[in-house]
């Protein structure tokens, strides 16, 4: 092993290291799910504590997309177009049944699943899911953070 | 359900002025009029259809202002009908005190129908539904296109042919709601479906001159997942959670409507403890909402602490709904005929202990917000809605309130028992965003009152009706005897069979009347399930009372409308 790769590989874990906890994401909020989003995010959750406290609404300035309840046909190209604007290096929440599978809304309208669009790292089941699923969604996402695991 | 002593009682066939006035102006035009559970349908042949729309709106003695709802239904291989759709309209008397119902048929070979939007203004989208979902086509209508599905859809989705996984896909999003005049140096600026000022998936393009809005469009339909769709292969049982995604905000109220509306139909009554116990949540979700509304308004303004605030609060809300059924949002928590389970043993206490907290906090926000004067010349006179026009749009609840007219279901047609508390009904004077959050505000501490009252005589006694054939029986019977284990697996496997026939079912949801139309061929499932959505109404309205004013206006009335894609698009 050369004197490089040793720095290289120790600078590759400082930057994951401060990654996870500089979250800046995106929410794509549609539907139910939102109102657990936004419980998340207020002061009796509070995922500031994770960093992740702060949304853009802008996908130029995020490096996480939320993607928050059900995806039909007709939002699909947009949340496509949004994943495209954003800058690597990025990943994919997807939170909720819906976003996960289509929950229990198996019709020509909506989108049986994110991930047949956009590639996504973590998903949150629930329906919605509870505060508690959401901050372990984080945390699983912040693991692979560190790592530099991601699927784009 | 005991009526109020100021209320008039439901009019039959003979006492019905609608029925009355349409047989003596119509004559032979009137094919028929139908009674079932109180509710009169009247059906008029296709070419009286706006002149009988048209009756009902403008005879003085009628007066049915109040646009509710039109939709289409399919009555394919009914053979009983010799033609295969039926369009109905909603409408509603707010000094008479009565609902009616209009009913065409309208014939497969030629789907046409003049269209009803120089009556009601508020029939527009909801004919450009009807068309959407049904491909009735209304002549003459402005802008008879797509409205829920996108524009790269072929065929009509809720006609019973059309098979439900068939699925479109959109390559591009559409470009341009608006048309700009060839020429016009003005600007078009496209706000969402995903934008933080419109509050989930919205879109509205505005052509601006400078900072002035002089035309504006709406686009809906992002969260269109077809609940009534899904609705015509459930039970009535199975139906419950998805009302709860209708407006996810007040999640329960939603599931009180629909239970009021099946038992309706099926002629039955829930015990006096599960009415209150449905009284008292209602209105603890009724606060949730508004503290949404009013949080995410001021949010949109720049201001985040009341915010906080509100949502604080609304935790201890979810505390107790998690106390009851273990959800915190959508929690499934009604049954036709009663309620899942008993609430928890402290729950009074549990209640009392929240109306203290949502008082505080509330006045709180209250000395926060209400005087501040960024706040005050951000919403004063800005919207502004007249009465007349609000009834015309459909509005209802605190945005109809907001405008002045004091119709409140909750007072006017008291159900669960609503007639034993003691309650105002506030309303405003300008019609501006101001009052529609002054109502909300008021409308809270209403709420509170209620509360106390209900929890102060909470009955004791069963929490659902004891019908074998709507009920399941308690757990502890279907695992020691035959009859409960028979009786269980029948209901689960055949469900509640509902007797054929149509009702309206009608309660005061946050956000004003959610109707639930129900037409049920004696099946396990309805044949037909609309939902008489408020958003819808006022959401239509949007477009109209934006252009004019600063494109900063638009945000801010548009968080105090409170429009909940789940109820909009479905």
């Amino acid at each position: 092993m050369g004197v490089g790769s040793f720095f290289t590989s120790r600078l590759d874990e400082a930057i994951g290291w401060a990654r996870k906890y500089s979250i800046f994401q995106y929410p794509f909020v549609t539907a139910c799910c939102g109102m657990e989003y936004m419980a998340t995010a207020c002061s009796h959750y509070d995922v500031d504590r994770f960093g992740a406290g702060l949304p853009r609404f802008s996908p130029r300035q995020a490096d996480v997309l939320f993607v928050v309840g059900t995806i039909s046909h007709k939002m699909a190209p947009v949340l496509k177009r949004i994943y495209d604007q954003m800058t690597e290096p990025k990943w994919v929440v997807a939170f909720g049944v819906c976003t996960c599978t289509g929950g229990f809304y198996d019709n020509y309208a909506t989108v049986q699943g994110i991930d047949t669009i956009i590639p996504v790292d973590v998903y949150i089941p629930g329906c919605p899911p509870r505060p508690e699923s959401v901050i372990d969604g984080l945390m699983k996402l912040q693991d692979r953070i560190a790592v530099g695991a991601q699927r784009y | 359900m005991a009526s109020a002593t100021e209320t008039p009682p439901a009019p039959t066939e003979a006492t019905s002025p609608a029925a009355r006035v349409l047989k003596e102006a119509l004559g032979g035009e009137v094919l028929k009029v139908e009674e079932f559970r109180g509710d009169l349908a009247i059906t008029v042949v296709p070419s009286a259809w706006v002149r009988a729309a048209t009756l009902l709106k403008t005879r003085p003695e009628l007066d049915f202002k109040l646009f509710l709802d039109l939709c289409a239904v399919d009555h394919l291989d009914d053979e009983d009908r010799p033609k295969r759709f039926e369009v109905v309209l909603h409408v509603y008397s707010v000094s008479g005190k009565h609902h009616a119902r209009l009913k065409v048929g309208v014939s497969e070979a030629n789907p046409r129908l003049p269209t009803l939007t120089g009556v009601y203004r508020g029939a527009n989208w909801f004919e450009r539904e009807a068309w959407d979902l049904y491909g009735i086509v209304f002549e003459r209508h402005p802008n008879l296109t797509r409205i829920l599905t996108h524009h790269h859809f072929v065929g009509h989705p809720m006609r019973k042919d059309y098979p439900t996984a068939q699925r479109h896909v959109l390559p591009d999003p559409q470009t341009w709601l608006l048309k700009v005049p060839e020429g016009s140096e003005h600007l078009v600026v496209n706000i969402g479906p995903s934008h933080p000022a419109m509050h989930g998936t919205f879109r509205v393009q505005a052509l601006m001159d400078g900072e002035t809005i002089v035309d504006a469009a709406a686009e809906i339909g992002y969260m269109h997942r077809n609940f009534e769709k899904m609705a015509e292969v459930r039970t009535y049982w199975q139906i419950i959670p998805y009302t709860d995604r209708l407006n996810y905000c007040s999640s329960f109220m939603n599931g009180h409507g629909w239970a009021l509306a099946v038992e309706k139909l099926m002629g039955i009554h829930a015990p006096p403890r599960a009415e209150a116990v449905r009284v008292i949540l209602s209105e603890f979700s009724r606060i949730m909402d508004h503290f949404v509304c009013i949080g995410t308004n001021i949010v949109d303004l720049g201001a985040i602490t009341p915010f906080f605030y509100l949502f604080r609060v609304r935790e201890e809300i979810y505390d107790l709904l998690e106390a009851c059924c273990g959800a915190r949002l959508t929690v499934s928590y009604v049954r036709i005929g009663g309620l899942a389970q008993d609430v928890p043993e402290d729950f009074a206490d549990r209640c009392r202990r929240l109306i203290d907290s949502v008082r505080k906090y509330t006045d709180e926000t209250d000395r926060l917000v209400t005087r501040n004067t960024i706040f005050a010349r951000r919403f004063k006179d800005v919207g502004t809605m007249p009465a007349e026009e609000a009834l015309d749009w459909g509005w209802v609840g605190p945005c109809l309130r907001g405008s002045g007219v004091a119709y409140d279901i909750r007072k006017d047609h008291p159900y669960s028992g609503y007639e034993q508390y003691d309650f105002d009904v506030p309303v405003g004077t300008v019609g501006d965003c101001y009052d529609r959050y002054l109502v909300r505000l008021e409308e809270i501490r209403q709420s509170l009152r209620i509360i106390e009252q209900a929890v102060a005589k909470l009955p004791g006694g069963p929490i659902i009706v004891d019908d074998k054939k709507v009920a399941l029986p308690p757990k502890e019977q279907v695992y020691s005897n035959i009859e409960a284990l028979m009786n269980h697996f029948k209901l689960v496997y055949e469900g509640i069979l509902a007797p054929p026939g149509e009702v309206y079912g009608y309660t005061e949801a946050a956000n004003g009347e959610l109707g639930y139309y129900i037409v049920s061929d004696g099946r396990k499932f309805p044949r037909r399930l609309k939902v008489r959505p408020p958003c819808f109404n006022i959401y239509q309205a949007y477009p109209e009372m934006i252009k004019g004013g600063l494109l900063a206006d638009a945000v801010a009335i548009i968080g105090g409308l409170n429009v909940i894609a789940g109820e909009l698009d479905r």
